[in-house]
């Protein structure tokens, strides 16, 4: 099973390798072609392994449903990082439990403070990404609002292209660094 | 082979490494175009071997300007001359050239030396009649007689140089005597973010400030004695203006939210700015002195990227109120903003030519990001650039040239390419990545 994730992994992660060894020549700029298949299917082929161990760690029959939920969501709650489409803001569903689980702490622990971070990949201007961050900082912190947690609760910061996580500038570098994080 | 040819690198010889490389320059095209033109080694009037150069710094600034080829010195008729007196036009019949540089340096103690040179017209010695032979003081386009230059002056006597051969020849004021503010950025490091200047060809590198947190969009006043930039050492985005003499800085802007893309006004009293403290990203206009601030856009698009036109009256920014990010003008009086480009998937982070009659950004074309000019009037827009992920394009303040940021071989370096897009120069790191050039007004 494992070993099977592993493989198709690397059947996405070996042709970008490949590309961008070579990426001083235009046929293999990739600039163009991250919003679409490969780095899409990199990213969630991620966030399912993370929610596969998350399902093995809460299964426990002696528990209540709401001993359950609280477990999952402290799984869940490990994971700080959601991350977006190319140019995009919006959250997408599969996100949608993590910041759940970061909500429901938050309403029950009122004086718990959150630092949101908006990040954004190379490609654009510094100065549009600062902004396309920012926009990404607010889209979490609307969705957590909705649940509940007063603004007092949240702080923003924006920090554009300038922080990458992954500095290869490949499509699946690119994937990493388009992300929101929760900082407490 | 043919390829080959057109890759020309030129190594220095001072060995402190600059983050941005003045050291060897690597020029990618545009070499078939240049204008020929011969530097005599300047000679050495001093006891023993020469241990000062200054016909090197020339000849950089020369092949680095985009303008002019600089004949191998080896293949010159004559190396030992130092003024136009030596000069023998016969010798100099079949050299293809237009124009030879000749000088001399003399060492006089205490760390100083005499330099002089002259620039001769060799289109004309060419064009001699034997019948009616003109003076040789007819030959003399320009020079300058002994002058004291003391050892610290020296590369900035070399680059004066320059700029009176380059502005005698093309007619245009050279740009040698310039600096180029930026950001180095050493991931894994205690202080990975660094600002620097150094002058234009990257010698004379100076840290101006060291941070664990992001340092971005340097920009110089009109002055070229301060630099405003943005720093995020208190976990927001804040922005200062730094004297770079005094070592002294003032926090101009600490608002909640972004405070970004500063740019100073023609008459360096204001800054436009970028702030999201009312909502979305707006461009603002703050004066620096009282600190009083006019909204300048109002959008629930994102607004940035402000920078002023040449008569100080309007702006030109990057807004996404049309669905993308294109360029606009806004006037400061009215408010009123027209959109200046539809070519291309988006158009932003704009730079203005000098003359205010064009200008440079990033387009996005088939999802490439590269640098692109286009004239104002006409609306003609010409592509520059083929590097990879280009951004922050800056003006030389003569108008020839555009400094960039692009990526080479997955690292962040700076590139230059003139702006008729003929000639290209990669300009290879020391150590790090290199971003948000900034070229410096005339010094």
């Amino acid at each position: 099973m494992d070993l099977n994730k592993l493989l198709k992994a690397m059947l996405v992660a070996l042709p970008i390798m490949a590309l961008s060894a070579c990426s001083s020549t235009s046929e293999s700029e990739t600039d163009a072609t991250s919003a679409g298949g490969a780095d899409g299917s990199a990213t969630s082929g991620e966030v399912r392994e993370g929610q596969g161990g998350v399902e093995i760690g809460g299964v426990n029959q002696v528990l209540t449903p709401q001993e359950q939920q609280r477990l999952k969501f402290q799984e869940l709650r490990k994971e700080h990082i959601i991350y977006f489409d190319f140019d995009r803001s919006e959250i997408q569903p599969q996100f949608a439990e993590i910041l759940q689980a970061h909500g429901e702490y938050l309403v029950e622990h009122e004086n718990v403070r959150v630092m949101i971070e908006g990040h954004a990949d190379e490609r654009g201007t510094p100065e549009y990404n600062i902004a396309l961050g920012e926009r990404r900082a607010k889209a979490v912190a609307k969705y957590l609002q909705s649940m509940g947690i007063s603004p007092s609760q949240m702080t923003m910061v924006s920090y554009g292209e300038e922080k990458p996580l992954d500095v290869s500038r490949t499509d699946d570098g690119f994937a990493k660094n388009r992300r929101a994080v929760l900082v407490y | 082979m043919k390829i080959l040819g057109k890759w020309l690198t030129l190594i220095g010889m001072f060995c402190a490494l600059p983050a941005f490389a003045a050291l060897d320059i690597v020029i990618t095209d545009g070499v078939d175009e240049s204008r020929p033109i011969a530097v005599v080694p300047f000679v050495w009037k001093g006891a023993g071997p020469a241990n000062k150069q200054i016909s090197d710094i020339v000849t950089s600034d020369l092949t680095r300007s985009g303008t002019f080829k600089v004949l191998d010195d080896l293949s010159l008729p004559q190396r030992q001359i130092s003024r136009l007196e030596d000069f023998d036009p016969k010798l100099w019949q079949n050299v293809a050239a237009e124009a030879v540089v000749v000088g001399s340096i003399e060492p006089v103690g205490n760390n100083q030396f005499k330099v002089r040179f002259d620039l001769i017209d060799l289109v004309k010695a060419q064009l001699q009649d034997e019948s009616k032979p003109i003076s040789k003081g007819d030959l003399l386009l320009d020079g300058r007689g002994e002058t004291i230059v003391p050892e610290v002056a020296f590369r900035r006597y070399g680059h004066r140089i320059s700029d009176i051969v380059y502005e005698k020849l093309t007619g245009i004021r050279g740009a040698f005597l310039t600096q180029i503010a930026y950001v180095v950025v050493n991931h894994g490091q205690n202080k990975p973010y660094k600002l620097m200047v150094a002058d234009y060809d990257g010698f004379n590198e100076n840290m101006l400030l060291s941070s664990s947190e992001p340092l971005m969009s340097p920009a110089w006043s009109p002055d070229g004695k301060k630099l405003a930039y943005v720093s995020f050492e208190n976990r927001k985005a804040e922005i200062f203006v730094q004297d770079l003499q005094a070592r002294s800085r003032v926090k101009v802007s600490s608002f909640s939210g972004i405070n970004g893309s500063p740019v100073f006004s023609p008459d360096g009293k204001k800054l436009a700015v970028t702030l999201s403290k009312d909502g979305q990203p707006e461009v603002y206009v703050i004066d620096i002195a009282t600190k009083a601030i006019k909204r300048v856009t109002n959008h629930y698009a994102i607004d940035t990227e402000a920078k002023w036109f040449p008569d100080g009256k309007s702006l030109l920014l990057t807004s996404e109120r049309g669905g993308k990010p294109q360029l606009y003008r806004v006037h400061l009086d009215t408010g009123r903003i027209r959109r200046l480009t539809y070519e291309g998937e988006w158009n932003l982070g704009g730079a203005i030519t000098p003359d205010g009659r064009s200008i440079v950004f990033v387009n996005r074309t088939q999802g490439k990001f590269n640098i692109a000019k286009m004239d104002l009037e006409t609306r003609f827009m010409q592509v520059l650039t083929s590097t990879r992920l280009d951004e922050s394009p800056s003006v030389a303040p003569n108008g020839t040239m555009v400094i960039y940021g692009t990526t080479h071989n997955g690292r962040q370096v700076l590139a230059a390419v003139s702006v008729d897009g003929r000639f290209k120069a990669r300009l290879p790191v020391g150590k790090g990545e290199v971003k948000s050039p900034t070229w410096s007004p005339f010094l």
